[in-house]
């Protein structure tokens, strides 16, 4: 449960001033042909914070993700980033000045290993340029501390063990851990998770939840998109909803919840929640299958 | 049937010059397509660059050789330029398509009956790599092992090629094993990933790119240096996919792949040419299925199907790794 108290000075209402914004979005739009994905007239987000993002599937939060991390252009509007201004930053550049995300599909490199990923993730490297990376004396000593800080958050998300393997042989929530753990290593200040949980079991989601949290306690700001209500409400200090493009609703993870305008979104536009017992029913033995054939596959691959 | 014969002329072939030439045409594609994922339609492009870059400097300028080296480098990098600047922002089959049209646009324009003054049309220039030949520092004579002989001069250039192929092949080595290039493989791999990371993926695309040209440019240098003389035709597009069959029979993304592929190929189509001819000769196949004539062609129908046999049993090329390419099909 979030333990911060700065939510209890804020109105719960779209675009409300944060006390310590990292990041201020304003007038940000996107059109793909007639339809207008992201509309976001102004919103803000705390820094040390978790903060989620959620809404009924196309609201455009992911468009909104891109947009923010250099992978989309908009068509109108700004957004600061620690009082520096990012309209029309490219994406490298974003992430180097601090701003890191991951993808909804998890984007393991497969044919690098495990600590090579990692590796990759570390900015400022010296062996990166072509003339110096010809000489290995100048880059040695800081490609072995890079390796050091790798295998600290490699045995923190346990993947230590499988530092030598490929990436393309770590299971799908073995990537995703992977995937945040190389996020790490650039260090940043902010990090935006895009469907951190999407298709991983339930055991592995209480330890990805636990490494989200984490990050608020070294001081990271968080923030992600999310489908799991369930997750929203364990990990999040306040809550952003989105629905056609545009913010509905800002709040805590409680007042959320019993907000009319996000229930109406979701009912509106499409329902993911079982409606009957038998649904219910449905759902959950769906999900019992899934999550055998998972450790079952995981057993394999122990074997 | 002379197998000595046969086996000597394959192994001439496999250490010989043409096999140096291709090694580096291959060690820069290789660098494209194998390492970064780039994949290129025209690297006889560069080659061509850097046969003509040579020849034209001595034969139509009547400058040194030794001018010529600096003059082919710069055309490469600004073919390589002009080609990554408007395509590697894009998707990757637009590259496949600017490269391959370039590289006949080049070969077009060298052949071309405005340009004989320049180029020599399609007749090409010839007899202009004499100060290559002047400061070749062995004795004269014959070299060698058995049928295995080469001339003083044809010695000097493989030398000097195979030389080139060791330092290059050093080179990419060292590189590979750097974050260099650890970035160019995770752009193979994801540009999206490598950008979410904070690396300039169009950059080091473009420093592939240029890189790899340059390797196929010096390539050209060498092939017009062993031949004394560059045609347009010499320079089609079947070359560039001689070096992709290359790569492909060594081990993409290995650094000696290219290196053992082209000894390889060279060797064998040596050696099914030297074969088939002895075998059509002695009567061992009758002149009703294939004649002399025919064995030019029939050796590459060979070569084909050695290469099918490659890829059904052995797809990750001879020094490739299986695990790697179990991963690709995922």
């Amino acid at each position: 449960m979030p333990t911060d108290t700065w939510v209890d000075g804020v109105t719960p209402e779209p675009g409300v001033a944060k006390p310590d914004p990292i990041l201020v979005v304003d007038g940000v739009t996107r059109r793909f042909g007639g339809l207008k994905a992201v509309d976001v007239e102004h919103v803000e987000f705390q820094r040390g914070a978790i903060t989620a993002l959620i809404g009924p599937n196309g609201a455009g939060k992911t468009t909104f993700f891109n947009l923010l991390t250099g992978f989309d252009r908009p068509d109108a509007g700004t957004w600061t980033f620690d009082g520096r201004r990012m309209a029309g930053m490219a994406a490298h550049k974003v992430a180097r000045i601090g701003m890191v995300r991951t993808f909804q599909l998890t984007k393991a490199l497969s044919r690098l290993t495990v600590m090579e990923n990692m590796k990759l993730g570390a900015t400022k490297q010296k062996g990166e340029s072509f003339a110096r990376a010809l000489l290995p004396p100048l880059w040695r000593k800081q490609e072995r501390d890079i390796e050091e800080r790798a295998l600290d958050l490699l045995a923190r998300f346990k993947l230590d063990n499988k530092r030598d393997d490929f990436a393309g042989t770590l299971s799908g929530g073995q990537r995703k851990l992977l995937e945040m753990a190389r996020a790490l290593m650039v260090q940043p200040d902010i990090v935006m998770l895009d469907e951190p949980m999407a298709g991983v079991n339930p055991a592995l989601t209480q330890s990805l939840l636990g490494h989200v949290k984490d990050l608020r306690t070294q001081g990271m700001s968080v923030l992600f998109v999310e489908h799991d209500m369930d997750v929203v409400r364990d990990i999040s200090d306040w809550v952003v909803v989105m629905a056609e493009g545009k913010i509905i609703s800002e709040g805590t993870p409680d007042h959320i919840g019993q907000d009319r305008k996000v229930i109406d979104a979701y009912l509106g536009a499409s329902h993911d929640a079982p409606t009957t017992a038998e649904e219910e029913r449905q759902q959950l033995a769906a999900a019992e299958a899934a999550l055998d054939a998972e450790s079952d596959e995981r057993e394999q691959l122990q074997q | 049937m002379n197998w000595e014969f046969i086996l000597g002329r394959s192994l001439s072939s496999a250490i010989g010059s043409d096999a140096a030439v291709f090694a580096l045409a291959a060690i820069g594609l290789n660098l494209h397509f194998g390492y970064t994922g780039l994949l290129n339609f025209g690297q006889v492009a560069f080659m061509a660059l850097g046969a003509y870059g040579l020849s034209v400097t001595v034969a139509t300028l009547g400058l040194s050789l030794w001018w010529g080296i600096p003059i082919g480098l710069a055309l490469s990098v600004t073919l390589a330029l002009l080609l990554g600047l408007p395509t590697l922002r894009l998707r990757a089959d637009y590259l496949a398509i600017v490269t391959i049209a370039a590289s006949e646009i080049v070969r077009f324009v060298a052949r071309s009956v405005s340009m004989r003054g320049v180029t020599g049309g399609s007749f090409g220039l010839s007899g202009f790599a004499d100060e290559f030949y002047a400061v070749n520092p062995i004795p004269g004579g014959s070299y060698g092992f058995g049928v295995v002989q080469f001339s003083a001069r044809a010695l000097w250039v493989i030398a000097v090629a195979w030389g080139l192929v060791a330092i290059i092949s050093l080179m990419v080595y060292v590189l590979m094993h750097s974050p260099w290039g650890r970035v160019l493989r995770s752009i193979r791999e994801d540009e999206d990933a490598a950008r979410s990371l904070g690396k300039n993926v169009y950059s080091y695309k473009m420093q592939s790119l240029v890189l790899g040209g340059l390797f196929g440019t010096i390539g050209g240098f060498m092939y017009a240096i062993s031949q004394q003389s560059v045609q347009p035709d010499t320079y089609s597009t079947p070359v560039t996919f001689y070096c992709y069959a290359i790569i492909i029979l060594g081990g993409t993304a290995r650094v000696l792949g290219p290196v053992l592929g082209s000894m390889i190929f060279w060797g064998l189509l040596s050696f099914t040419d030297t074969a088939l001819r002895q075998a059509v000769g002695a009567g061992y196949i009758p002149t009703a299925i294939m004649d002399g004539t025919q064995v030019g062609q029939s050796r590459f129908v060979l070569l084909g199907l050695g290469l099918m046999l490659l890829m059904i049993f052995r797809p990750q090329g001879i020094l490739g790794d299986r695990r790697e390419i179990a991963l690709d099909a995922h």
